[in-house]
């Protein structure tokens, strides 16, 4: 057959051998096979038992981040809202009164912070997007729950535990 | 050349029970259908006189949906279309995007995404294998094929952040650079491959039994392949020449060395064997570009927002399943002005009428498993 281009393979059929046209010998080499693996190393997880690592890069869940200092590094400026393709992330910007320095970092910060975990497609732009990194992506992903308010997670679920105030909370949070 | 098909002669109308004729619902929540694919299937006794799929129940308006998102936003939405090659349809958006603003893309970049394309075709492969055999009654396949295909999705989830939609392809590049572990995992996934894909042919493609059932099933000629506008392995199981990495080569797939796989056989299993062959090809392309990774950027340089210029850009692709185009008009703005995908799936399913007829009702579930359907991708 002339092909357009010259460059494909042609794959024609061989006739069958009249081995491989027995059924009984089909039949019992796909046996062999299958009992085979009985003595070969599982490949499942024991899931919740046995836990698998995640890479660093893995997008799950979303932590909002805190300096070392213990103050929250979002300043409520909106971009990962405006880069988010879901539309996701909804906030409220407040600004800073005298002698809330230890909380926030910059004058302004976000008041109000959710992000819907239902509409999230975890594409990680927000992390992109943010100049503060005050936003990242972790390595938890989503958990289950019986009503549809609970994945509106607020900033009470997002903010990463205060390493002054709990260390322990936080170092478990940042992965290490 | 036009052949009056004879599906307009035949639809099914009211006078069909009259004519003995039964009509059956598959789907759209039928454990043999993949996914909610709904198939109204018209019978005489066992005999398929007509199968007309119904679409629309996963459909999310993907491409209205793509009209307010910016260039960079609007590729993650296509991963969310063919899930199985989601990180090819993602190429794809990215390639026209950088057509339209005239970037060139560093070596690195198009290396990294030829390799991950490469796996992405043969993790869908697999999971196909697994399921088409699954669909004709064989089970074990299909927990071998998901052992293997894990293997790829580690590698991608620890390269790209996810499993299944990846989104790692930004316009100019990809979004950061490879693990170090990178090579040394697709290295090991391919030696174990090798040996897992004899044994594929073992346990499956030598045996007698699955053979009759995929064998003189299914038959669509050249000419009737072209005029539905098949493409990708379905196509090319008919002996159409169509694959784009070959006709149309974008990246450096001209640079590449590999064989485009046709087969004449024009049945079902004449598909399958093509994506047989095509797993070991894609193992090929892999083999040849791991060791030579350039060195470099993994991204190019390109502005905050990206603005198309006014025009029109069309990229095409080769997905696992077929030809996948973007056709983007820009009015000169952040957003497009329209956006039209063209999924292989659609197209492809639009032949299995003209396939299933006049085979027995037990023989559609492996016409339809060789035309490997992934419904978000027809429905979008
Ligand atoms: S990960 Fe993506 S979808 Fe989710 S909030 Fe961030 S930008 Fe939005
Ligand atoms: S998380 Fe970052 S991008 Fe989002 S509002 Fe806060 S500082 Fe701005």
């Amino acid at each position: 057959m002339q092909t357009l281009t010259n460059r494909a393979k042609l794959v024609e059929r061989k006739p069958l051998s009249f081995i491989e046209r027995v059924y009984l010998w089909n039949i019992l080499k796909g046996l062999i096979i299958t009992f085979s693996h009985i003595f070969k190393k599982k490949p499942t997880i024991q899931y919740p038992e046995v836990k698998r690592t995640f890479s660093p890069v893995f997008r799950g869940l979303h932590v909002l981040n805190r300096d070392e200092e213990g103050r929250e590094r979002c300043t409520a400026c909106g971009l990962c809202a405006v880069a988010c393709p879901a539309e996701a992330i909804t906030m409220e910007a407040a600004e800073r009164l005298p002698g809330e320095e230890h909380l926030y970092r910059e004058e302004k910060y976000a008041a109000r912070y959710e992000i819907n975990m239902l509409r999230c497609i975890f594409c990680g732009l927000c992390e992109e997007a943010c100049p503060k990194d005050a936003v990242y992506l972790s390595e938890t992903f989503a958990g289950a729950n019986f009503n549809r308010e609970s994945f509106v997670y607020g900033k009470e679920n997002l903010l990463i535990p205060n390493p002054k105030t709990d260390p322990e909370g936080y170092a478990k949070a940042k992965g290490n | 050349m036009y052949r009056t098909t004879d599906i307009l002669t035949n639809t099914p109308n009211a006078s069909l029970s009259e004519a003995g004729y039964m009509v059956i619902n598959v789907g759209p929540q039928h454990p043999a259908t993949h996914g909610v694919l709904h198939l109204v299937i018209t019978l005489s006794g066992e005999t398929i006189i007509n199968v007309e799929p119904h679409l629309g129940y996963i459909h999310r308006s993907i491409e209205k949906m793509c009209e307010s998102l910016t260039y960079r936003q609007f590729i993650y939405t296509t991963s969310r279309m063919d899930y199985l090659s989601s990180h090819i349809n993602n190429h794809c958006c990215a390639l026209s995007v950088e057509k339209g603003l005239q970037i060139e893309i560093p070596d690195r970049a198009k290396y990294i995404r030829i390799i991950l394309d490469e796996l992405t075709r043969l993790a869908s492969h697999q999971l196909w294998w697994g399921a088409m055999a699954m669909d004709i009654g064989a089970i074990t396949p299909f927990f071998y094929a998901f052992r293997e295909r894990e293997m790829i999705n580690d590698i991608m989830e620890e390269t790209c952040g996810a499993r299944l939609t990846m989104n790692y392809m930004v316009p100019g590049g990809v979004m950061f650079d490879l693990h170090p572990n990178f090579q040394k995992k697709v290295k090991e996934f391919i030696a174990f491959f090798k040996s897992k894909i004899n044994e594929y042919d073992e346990i499956l493609t030598g045996n007698i039994i699955f053979q009759n059932r995929m064998k003189g099933v299914g038959i669509i000629s050249k000419e009737d392949a072209i005029s539905y506008g098949c493409t990708g392995p379905t196509a090319r199981g008919s002996g159409v020449s169509c694959d784009v990495r070959k006709l149309y080569p974008y990246e450096i797939y001209n640079r590449i060395e590999f064989d485009e796989i046709i087969n004449n056989g024009c049945d079902s299993f004449a598909r399958y064997e093509v994506r047989m062959q095509e797993m070991k090809q894609s193992l090929k392309i892999i083999e040849q570009l791991i060791d030579n990774i350039p060195e470099g950027d993994f991204q190019a340089k390109t502005k905050t927002v990206l603005k198309l210029p006014k025009g029109e850009f069309y990229t095409r692709v080769e997905t696992a399943r077929g030809e996948f185009g973007v056709y983007i008009v820009s009015e000169g703005g952040t957003t497009p002005y329209r956006i039209k995908f063209r999924s292989p799936g659609f197209s492809n399913l639009s032949a299995l009428n003209h396939m299933a007829k006049g085979n027995k009702i037990g023989d559609l579930v492996a016409i339809m498993g060789s035309i490997d359907l992934v419904i978000p991708d027809i429905d979008r």
